[in-house]
């Protein structure tokens, strides 16, 4: 289990930037002057892409730590948190 | 709250759930009452005013209540939950009092579409730090062994807020006139003016409780936390685990709880095209019957574990969303419904068999196109009632004389009301989907509070929790409208969404999440 925990970190790191991608892109080919829904607007693209590329930042990390096995074990108790 | 005892953990949950489920009240009125808002206080024509307007729907859920996650979490394990989730709610039942009060963009101009979004994101803040707070205060008051039921109570808020909502709307709509509803100072305000009287209660009750004992206990020990934000996301092993309840649990369980009850309800009403009431009677019926479950599944995970239920909600949502949603559309079908039924009656407009609402000439490419709009109601000898509205669009030739030519027919079905027992039938559909919210969401509370240390335990589990159910699943509409666009052969193309999240979220969770409940969270 914990060799696929590990091999499964790389997917998560190389999904991050592909998510990035996938919503520039997307804002690049949606938003236009004459459109009337919201995905033709930039500012939903501009806050979403704000506030996803942190979140898509934090599944790289996850994967990292998920490669580096540091999930491998769970922590048991709150002082292996502090 | 010490041992097994549940002495008091009645009024402990009644005084904290009240408050979330007015909070959660206050939220949705803004989101139900869309488009009079928009009348009022974001006129179309008007570029900046509808800047704002993108902005109150966009800011309050996506940045704004992952930011007051973090600063209500940080002053949760500063100084306590209990004063914390009571400014929370003072903050949300005051801006939604306000927004009832603020003149329409008619009276004073762009002032009032700046005062709503600023009340909007006010309310956006409040939320990140309500919810975190309550939960946390009720599971550091419940008993070990049965912190899943206590913390479900607080699960059902989301959705009883939701239920009350939908009911005072309702209920104000159902007893004057359109008109006298929509009107400046109309029947779309009393929403708005009643959540005072309900906070008012709320904080009088709340002001009675006591502080959570578990952290009472850390605050005289003088062990509570001097920077939460850093020992939350600063270090690593506790950051570790932040992302493994966002990647894990919540992510999933956003896109589930959203696409159940908010996807599901404007599905019926823009894709289905339901009749106003019934779509909203619908919704309520599967809410009402669904909603105890949240209660059974808390429980069920005090004895099985959080983990496999909350994950066999998500599975159940990837299998059988697109099943359930297809089956909403086809049962739903006008033109099968006309094709089916002999005894199809026509309800006549003003006296007149498919009368002409008007028609609109247009010039294009040295042909002239005139577009003729009719519209008629229809009655099935079964019941079902629905109104058809046919564009055609029909061209002349270059040379002016040769006949108009039928080019392009739409024809859009509208306002439907199903017969009763296809209107149960859809209940039980809606109903399903609200059981794999009650799966995923009954016994998350008690599962995020289980994994993070008393101490930093706001700030830890309010941002994933809000970045969850906020980005993940407020997205849900967002990203179905861009799937829908782009493949416009599929009608539930956007259901791809919740769909993929879910299953990311399925094979996270069951690869390195733990089933092991931890019985002692006083640490």
């Amino acid at each position: 289990m914990n060799q696929l925990k590990r091999i499964m970190g790389i997917v998560w790191m190389i999904i991050a930037p592909v998510i990035i991608y996938f919503l520039v892109s997307g804002a690049v080919h949606n938003i236009s002057s004459t459109g009337t829904k919201d995905i033709n607007k930039p500012i939903p693209w501009i806050i979403i892409i704000t506030i996803f590329t942190p979140i898509a930042i934090g599944l790289m990390i996850f994967g990292y730590y998920s490669l580096k096995g540091e999930f491998d074990k769970l922590p048991e108790s709150s002082d292996e948190l502090l | 709250m010490n041992g097994h005892s549940t002495k008091g953990i009645g009024k402990v949950i009644f005084s904290s759930s009240l408050g979330t489920l007015i909070e959660w009240y206050d939220f949705y009125i803004f989101g139900m009452l869309a488009k009079v808002i928009s009348v009022q206080f974001f006129p179309d024509g008007n570029e900046t005013a509808a800047l704002l307007s993108t902005l109150a729907i966009f800011a309050a859920g996506f940045l704004v209540r992952p930011f007051g996650a973090l600063v209500f979490g940080r002053l949760g394990d500063l100084i306590g939950r209990k004063y914390t989730f009571l400014l929370t709610l003072v903050l949300m039942g005051g801006s939604t009092f306000l927004i009832g009060l603020v003149p329409s963009y008619k009276a004073i101009g762009m002032a009032a579409p700046l005062l709503v979004l600023l009340l909007r994101l006010i309310q956006g803040l409040a939320l990140g730090g309500e919810y975190g707070g309550a939960a946390t205060y009720v599971a550091e008051h419940a008993p070990e062994g049965r912190r899943g039921y206590f913390t479900a109570w607080i699960q059902t808020t989301a959705t009883l807020g939701l239920f009350v909502a939908l009911g005072v709307i309702m209920l104000v709509k159902n007893n004057m006139s359109d008109a006298a509803f929509t009107a400046e100072w109309g029947g779309w305000r009393y929403p708005f003016w009643i959540s005072i009287l309900l906070v008012g209660v709320s904080i009088y009750i709340r002001l009675k409780m006591n502080e959570s004992p578990v952290f009472a206990k850390l605050k005289a020990e003088k062990k509570t936390s001097v920077n939460p934000l850093k020992e939350s996301f600063g270090h690593k092993a506790n950051f570790k685990m932040v992302l493994l309840a966002l990647f894990g649990a919540v992510m999933g369980q956003g896109v589930i709880w959203y696409t159940g009850q908010f996807y599901a309800q404007s599905f019926l009403e823009n894709t289905v095209k339901i009749e106003f009431m019934q779509n909203r009677e619908i919704l309520l019926w599967a809410i009402g019957l669904a909603t105890p479950f949240f209660l059974v599944f808390g429980a069920l995970s005090d004895k099985i574990g959080r983990k496999w239920i909350m994950l066999t909600g998500m599975l159940l949502g990837v299998i059988f969303y697109r099943p359930i949603f297809g089956k909403l559309l086809k049962d739903s079908d006008a033109k099968e419904w006309m094709t089916k039924n002999e005894g199809m009656r026509y309800v006549e407009i003003s006296g007149q068999k498919n009368p002409l609402i008007k028609t609109d000439t247009v010039k294009r490419n040295n042909e002239t196109l005139q577009i003729i709009h009719t519209k008629g109601i229809w009655q099935l000898s079964e019941g079902i009632r629905f109104t058809e509205t046919y564009a055609d669009t029909t061209g002349q030739g270059i040379d002016g004389f040769s006949s108009w030519i039928s080019k392009d027919k739409k024809h859009v079905y509208s306002d439907k009301i199903l017969t009763s027992g296809l209107k149960w039938k859809f209940i039980g559909l809606i109903w399903i989907m609200i059981i794999f919210v009650t799966m995923v969401y009954g016994p998350v509370a008690a599962f995020l509070v289980e994994l993070f240390p008393t101490k930093i335990r706001y700030t830890s589990m309010s941002l994933p929790y809000h970045i969850g159910n906020g980005v993940f699943g407020g997205l849900v509409p967002f990203i179905a409208t861009l799937l829908s666009t782009t493949f416009t052969s599929d009608p539930l193309v956007g259901l791809w969404y919740p769909i993929g999240v879910a299953a990311l979220c399925f094979v996270i969770g069951a690869l390195y999440l733990n089933n092991k409940i931890d019985k002692n969270i006083n640490d």
